[in-house]
């Protein structure tokens, strides 16, 4: 029964809109969002309590948290929760540093992006999964083929994003820069950088969306432990409420950590929210 | 004094953009360049102000040839160019980085004054009107007192009335501290109201034409017929400029030249 309060609250708001029209924009938005899931939850959960279905396959949402609850008391849920954090975590550092490395060279530089850039390229034609069984045989089946995976997901999109990102900038915007004669650094520092910001923290946003993506791909190939076992496990030992209980988790870890990417780099972009603001009102 | 001594460029493409400009500005002096489109107005600027090399032909600013932006020079484009992520009083103190900050932001909130944005001080670029964002432009041009300003139409995306506005509040800057102006323009009311000399360029090879004496008192009231004797007088050798017939009187070419056909 834990979907009644949300729901709840939901229905009462309708009439408080009514009065106060620039709040209604501010909170009916998300909020109706939330109506459809929301309401097929509860809609579920009365089916199943009701005994029209058993909810053998299709678990009612009760019973994923229970799971949820369960795992958690037993500590698993915190192991589980810990290793896949752990890989994602160093999956997308190692990509990051590296995509936003080759990319920077491969923006700033042009003889370095004639150089470079036709071979990350076809490298990025190919699937991802493909490397797979080459990062197996090379690095083994443990922590450091999965993490490799991971980075290789995240790598791509960072490079692209940079590398796109430092080509577009305004040419008209560097000439300012010149024209106060800027050195090398100091144009990086107060031009680039600030100017690349806004599709940079873009594309960290995609390659952690692909780093979830493939830390699901790594856990399910073998893992012992983590949120992709998990799913695995729920599979083989036909527990569904143990798979949604694991998607349910990805989901709020997924939306969480893009919200602590868009939290850190909010300070940096307030010159950019001014102006979506602006233009909604 | 700023010397422009037989200016040339010729872009990778084979355009001839310029040809042999020369002309000597002195310092304080306010000069318009007028010319049809593609006669190389903003080509001389760029050469001027170092931020593109000239095939060949030298400038040079007391006797200092200049290849590359100088402190001393200073250019306002015709789009303001703030940049976005700065705050208003920011941009104005970009080139002013290497001075300390409480001197910076004294001479900051000086400009903001003068150019009476001192209530945008904390707002984004975003937030001005477009001769706001020219106002602050004009600001960070001139705090770091530059002895040549170079404006490539820089009213010309501006309402009439603003564009009024911003002659008048140019002017007003230049006094402080009399810095060369030299400032590209298409419209005749705005050289005349606000040069000292006019220079007319004709096009294909873009080159000087003629010049203009203004010499009209300052404030000048645009509405004076000796204002509009002026106005006439420039409007007719902009028209012969234009007129392929017209062969070039090239006021720039010394007698031995002249004499050589
Ligand atoms: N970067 C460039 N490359 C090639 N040709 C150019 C370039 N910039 C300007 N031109 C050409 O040079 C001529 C003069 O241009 P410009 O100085 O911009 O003229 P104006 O400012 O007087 O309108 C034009 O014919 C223009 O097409
Ligand atoms: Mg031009």
């Amino acid at each position: 029964m834990i979907s009644d309060a949300p729901v709840l609250q939901q229905s009462s708001e309708p009439a408080e809109n009514a009065v106060a029209p620039s709040r209604l924009s501010r909170y009916a938005r998300p909020a109706l969002g939330l109506l459809l899931p929301l309401t097929l939850a509860l809609g579920w959960e009365l089916v199943v309590w009701s005994g029209w279905s058993n909810g053998r396959l299709v678990p009612p949402p009760s019973r994923v948290f229970a799971t949820i609850t369960e795992l958690a008391r037993s500590g698993e849920l915190v192991r589980h929760i810990s290793a896949t954090l752990w890989r994602v975590g160093l999956g997308f550092g190692f990509g990051v540093v590296a995509g936003t490395l080759l990319g920077a060279i491969s923006g700033y530089w042009s003889l370095a992006r004639r150089l470079l850039d036709p071979t990350v390229q076809a490298l990025r034609a190919i699937p991802s999964l493909a490397w797979v069984p080459l990062f197996i045989l090379w690095l083994g089946i443990f922590e450091t083929s999965k993490i490799a995976l991971i980075a290789v997901g995240v790598f791509f999109p960072v490079y692209l994003g940079v590398m796109g990102a430092i080509l577009s900038v305004d040419r008209k915007i560097v000439e300012v820069g010149r024209t106060f004669r800027l050195s090398g650094f100091a144009m990086i520092r107060r031009i680039l950088l600030p100017a690349v910001l806004p599709a940079y923290v873009v594309s960290l946003r995609v390659g952690l969306g692909l780093g979830w993506m493939f830390v699901v791909a790594a856990e399910l190939i073998g893992a012992s432990e983590g949120l992709g076992y998990l799913l695995l496990d729920g599979q083989q030992l036909g527990k569904p409420a143990q798979i949604l209980a694991a998607i349910v988790i990805f989901a709020i870890l997924g939306k969480l950590t893009d919200w602590l990417i868009e939290l850190a780099a909010a300070p940096f972009l307030r010159w950019q929210d001014a102006f979506g603001r602006a233009k909604e009102t | 004094m700023l010397a422009l001594d037989r200016v040339s460029k010729t872009y990778p493409n084979g355009v001839e953009a310029l040809t042999r400009f020369s002309a000597e500005i002195r310092q304080g002096e306010i000069i318009a360049i007028i010319g049809g489109s593609g006669c190389g107005k903003s080509t001389l600027l760029r050469a001027i102000a170092g931020l593109d090399r000239a095939s060949s032909g030298t400038v040079t600013l007391d006797g200092e040839a200049i290849a590359s932006p100088h402190a001393k020079i200073g250019i306002i484009f015709q789009e303001p160019r703030l940049l976005p992520w700065l705050s208003v009083a920011d941009n104005i103190g970009f080139g002013l980085a290497e001075l300390p900050a409480a001197e910076r932001r004294a001479k900051v909130a000086r400009a903001l004054d003068r150019v009476g944005l001192a209530d945008k001080a904390q707002a984004w670029p975003r937030e001005l009107s477009g001769g706001q964002a020219q106002r602050v432009a004009i600001a960070r041009a001139l705090v770091p007192q530059p002895e040549v300003l170079l404006l490539d139409e820089p009213f010309s995306a501006l309402d009439a009335f603003t564009r009024r506005d911003l002659q008048d509040h140019l002017l007003d800057l230049w006094a402080d501290t009399r810095p060369t102006l030299i400032l590209v323009t298409h419209d005749v009311d705005e050289a005349v109201v606000l040069a000292d000399r006019v220079l007319v360029m004709r096009p294909r090879p873009g080159r000087l034409f003629d010049q203009i004496e203004i010499n009209l008192g300052r404030p000048r009231d645009r509405n004076s017929p000796l204002f509009e004797t002026f106005k006439r007088s420039v409007l007719a050798s902009l028209d012969r400029s234009l007129d392929r017939r017209v062969p070039d009187r090239d006021a720039t070419q010394g007698p031995g030249q002249a004499m050589w056909w």
